[in-house]
């Protein structure tokens, strides 16, 4: 049931757009520190671009319509194999994050090859990695004599007193090498959903080109790349796990393999925009003001509020506005574009229109 | 000790029976209404649970007797079903099935959220206690055994329903082809709306028959919700046969698993062969649906 | 009974039929013949309402262009659609039983029933058997059957002979012979013309969307325009 679907008015001029806005952001960012804007600031800064790493790295499967609820199953196997490696066995996280790397993988192939045969993908997935989550986070507490169960644990301090950097333990006192730090993981991460979009844009129209060939074999192709990308999304998930672990250093079942960070994954992409770049950075920040605003009406008290209101909040927006907030925005931005340019070139221009080009269908 | 040990094993078999009837009729309301609809209500437990609480909450803050709270209770999530059907996923039965996924998602979350912020995240109790009853050294609680029926007498009704009315025929027939059942004089739209009600019933059984058993908390969708999909797809999604079967198998991996290992591991055991079977038949054991 | 006047419908940009005007009057038997992709199925999908479309329609005076297409049976249209689309997983007596569906139909539905089972014996033999593994002819017996189940005026036939036997054909031709017989107003959509053309008593000739000719059926059956519209002479 899965389309790969390319919308045509996303080639337009808004990929530039979204590709200039992401480089200024990322020049001002770099130039933030020398302003000494004070920790919090910095703070605030990483925190944004860490969550909007993990929500692009979830939107590369989101957009194909496997929408994981569980992707906080990714997070936790990364901070958790990170941490317990260093604390038990001395391994540095660098290499921990390697093998949190391979563990993720082979669980994102577990899970997802079965569900390339199965009619309901899109629901399978969506569940099994909700079950996935959950059962993440039972092992984590069942074997609480190892990792502190829903106490949580931390990392073991590498740095002495009044170091700043232990290179091989990831840590760093420094805010300001962490900031650097996400900024290229969010950068590299636009850059993989830069490269992922463009091969998927290829490989629908070589869908198209291709109608003689054997259904089966461009089948057999697009579920090769499905999974590709399932392991992709995966992987790149857990790293921020990694990160998020080694930036805190403290590690909590509930803070990463919860339904909460799960759902607010789900929320703040599809509230950015789910197929658009960044539409899950947008997504991140706003959820990132909805949070601080929310937290200013009612107070630190009511935990689940906040959780009540961005589930129905998803609701209200996948019907009125099932393309998000920059996704809406982009899409008009095209549309305005394409009539402009239609006038200007009237009678040679050969019909464009903006329709969505849903190519694929992944046959059960 | 060898015997002791059998009979212990035992009775978690037959918990497991026990378990099996109540995960039966759980599954039939998802079955019934992806089946009519193609669309999966993810957030099916959440509605178990907002039942369990309506119960709950007539019984103890209102006094409402347990039978009649429980009746209430059914009726209430039947016209919960009814209203998400007709205000939210409607909207969104036309759009890619990812909307429809989003969208139960949402209230999912929204329902788990709202009942933490109306209840609290203490665990609450019915506080009905019936007794055990005694066979041989095993013993069995009577609210068990009083699910079980009262599952197994819904299934059975389900089915007359099913078989017998025109309704219920127009329920099994639009699932097998949607695109003629005008030409019957069948109006889709009430058939939805129909099936939405009544899974929400069914919803509404199971959380009666659970808040009898067990203390309800708002994350308690996420303990048998994941599970009752397995079952479902482990039966074939939309086949009510398979998903009856599948239930039992599941029980069993539950009880026994528990039994040997701590609870917690039981469930695990039970994802890990829900994934064997996937990825040796994908389609489900016994998928009838291509 | 039945009027439509330059009814138009496609799917998409594809307007697969364009002004179409055709009548049907009580006790007749009319065929709809064309080659492949000439529209016939449409024209039927239009006529149920399964699809939009613009233009007029008419049954029996009354005007139901904007009705919505589960109330068109209850007006006496009963469409037995292509490739008979039986329910394949309910037994014969099942799917006859969805036919008196409406409220209507339901009250003396075991009566409906039982004249079904007189008109196809086979029916009867066969009444708890699964649709789905039954022969595309006593599929078809079912199908027809089903549509006779809501006690209707009109009976819209969508391909009968398709993908059967000649022999099995044949037999279904018979079927129609007896509909009319019983009084049964028919309209028939088919490509086997020499068949139907000795079934009914009018045809229209559908070709790409339109409609070329349209007579008795001793006249279509002579006439130059069938043999263009079918071999491209």
């Amino acid at each position: 049931m899965t389309s790969i679907s390319t919308s045509a008015s996303f080639d337009g001029p808004s990929r530039a757009l979204q590709r200039n806005l992401a480089l200024v952001c990322a020049a001002i960012i770099f130039c933030v520190p020398f302003i000494q804007p004070g920790q919090y600031i910095i703070h605030l800064l990483i925190m944004c671009l860490m969550w909007s790493y993990i929500y692009t790295s979830w939107s590369i499967m989101g957009r194909l319509g496997l929408v994981s609820f569980g992707h906080g199953a990714f997070l936790g196997v990364g901070a958790y194999t990170g941490v317990l490696l260093w604390n038990y066995l001395g391994v540095s996280p660098w290499l921990g994050a390697l093998a949190a790397v391979v563990v993720t993988a082979l669980l994102a192939v577990l899970i997802g090859y079965p569900c390339f045969r199965l009619k309901i993908v899109g629901h399978y997935f969506a569940l099994v990695t909700l079950a996935l989550s959950e059962v993440v986070r039972l092992i984590i507490i069942g074997l609480r004599d190892y990792t502190g169960g829903s106490l949580g644990m931390t990392p073991r301090t590498a740095l002495a007193q009044g170091q700043e950097i232990a290179l091989g333990a990831m840590q760093f006192a420094d805010k300001r090498i962490w900031l650097y730090l996400v900024l290229v993981c969010w950068l590299l991460a636009l850059y993989v959903w830069h490269r992922v979009d463009r091969s998927m844009a290829r490989l629908a129209l070589q869908a198209i080109s291709e109608q003689e060939e054997a259904a089966a074999s461009i089948g057999i192709n697009v579920r090769a790349v499905k999974l590709g990308l399932m392991v992709l999304s995966a992987a790149m998930t857990c790293l921020g796990g990694v990160l998020y672990a080694q930036y805190q250093l403290y590690v909590n079942p509930e803070n990463l393999s919860g339904i909460g960070v799960s759902l607010q994954m789900v929320f703040g992409v599809v509230a950015g925009g789910m197929f658009v770049m960044l539409g899950p950075t947008m997504g991140a920040v706003f959820l990132l003001l909805l949070s601080e605003g929310l937290r200013l009406l009612i107070g630190n008290d009511l935990h689940g509020v906040d959780l009540a209101i961005y589930g129905a909040l998803l609701v209200i927006f996948i019907i009125f506005m099932p393309k998000g907030i920059l996704g809406t925005l982009l899409h008009r931005y095209d549309a305005h574009a394409q009539k402009r340019r239609a006038k200007v070139n009237a009678p040679a221009e050969a019909s464009a229109a903006p329709a969505t080009l849903s190519v694929l269908e992944s046959r059960p | 000790m060898e015997t002791i040990f059998d009979i212990y094993l035992l009775e978690a078999l037959c918990n497991g029976l026990l378990l099996g009837g109540l995960f039966a009729l759980l599954s039939l309301g998802l079955n019934l209404v992806f089946g009519v609809m193609d669309v999966v209500w993810i957030c099916y437990a959440e509605l178990i649970m907002v039942g369990m609480y309506a119960i709950w909450w007539l019984h103890t803050a209102q006094g409402v007797p347990v039978f009649l709270a429980c009746l209430i209770g059914i009726a209430f999530v039947a016209l919960l079903g009814a209203t998400m059907h007709q205000f939210i996923i409607r909207p969104v039965l036309q759009a890619e099935p990812i909307n429809q996924l989003l969208v139960t998602g949402g209230v999912l979350f929204f329902l788990q959220a709202g009942a933490t912020v109306v209840f609290g995240i203490e665990f609450r109790n019915l506080g009905v206690q019936l007794s055990s009853l005694n066979v041989g050294e095993m013993s069995f609680s009577i609210s068990r055994l009083l699910s079980f029926a009262v599952a197994a007498a819904a299934i059975v009704a389900i089915s007359l329903f099913l078989r017998k009315t025109f309704i219920g025929t127009a329920i099994r027939a639009i699932s097998q082809d949607r695109a003629i059942m005008p030409l019957m004089g069948v109006n889709p739209a009430r058939i939805y709306l129909t099936a939405s009600a009544l899974g929400g019933g069914l919803a509404g059984l199971g959380a009666a028959l659970l808040v009898l058993q067990y203390d309800v908390h708002p994350a308690i969708g996420l303990s048998f919700g994941p599970l009752i999909f397995l079952i479902c797809v482990l039966g074939g999604l939309g086949n009510l046969i398979g998903g009856f079967l599948a239930a039992f198998v599941f029980a069993q991996f539950i009880s026994v698993g528990g039994f040997f290992f701590q609870l917690e591991w039981g469930y695990v055991f039970a994802f890990i062969f829900f994934i064997a079977v996937m990825f040796w038949k994908p389609q489900g054991l016994l998928a009838k649906r291509a | 009974m039945l009027s439509l006047r330059d009814v138009s419908a496609g799917y998409g940009s594809f307007q697969a039929i364009v002004d179409v005007s055709l009548d049907v009057y009580p006790g007749e038997a009319v065929a709809v013949i064309g080659p492949n992709g000439a529209g016939k199925t449409t024209l039927l999908r239009a006529i149920s309402k399964l699809i939009p479309a613009s233009g007029r329609f008419v049954v029996e005076g009354r005007d139901y262009t904007s009705m919505p297409s589960h109330e068109v049976l209850g007006l006496g249209l009963a469409q037995v659609p292509e490739h008979r689309r039986l329910f394949p997983q309910m037994s014969v007596e099942e799917n006859l039983r969805m036919g008196a569906f409406l409220p209507a139909a339901r009250k003396n539905w075991r009566e409906k029933l039982e004249r079904v089972y007189s008109l196809f014996p086979k029916m009867r033999e066969r009444r708890n058997q699964a649709a789905g593994t039954m022969s595309g002819g006593e599929q078809q017996m079912c199908a027809i059957g089903r549509a006779l189940m809501s006690g209707p005026k009109l009976l819209l036939l969508d391909e009968p002979s398709a993908g059967l036997a000649p022999v099995i054909v044949q037999a279904i031709f018979d079927v129609v012979r007896q509909m009319r017989a019983e009084g049964y107003t028919v309209l028939i959509v088919e490509q086997n013309i020499h068949q139907v053309l000795k079934v009914v008593d009018r045809a229209y000739l559908l070709e790409t969307g339109r409609i070329r000719n349209s007579g008795s059926a001793a006249e279509l059956l002579a006439s130059d325009d069938l043999r263009k519209a079918y071999l491209g002479i």
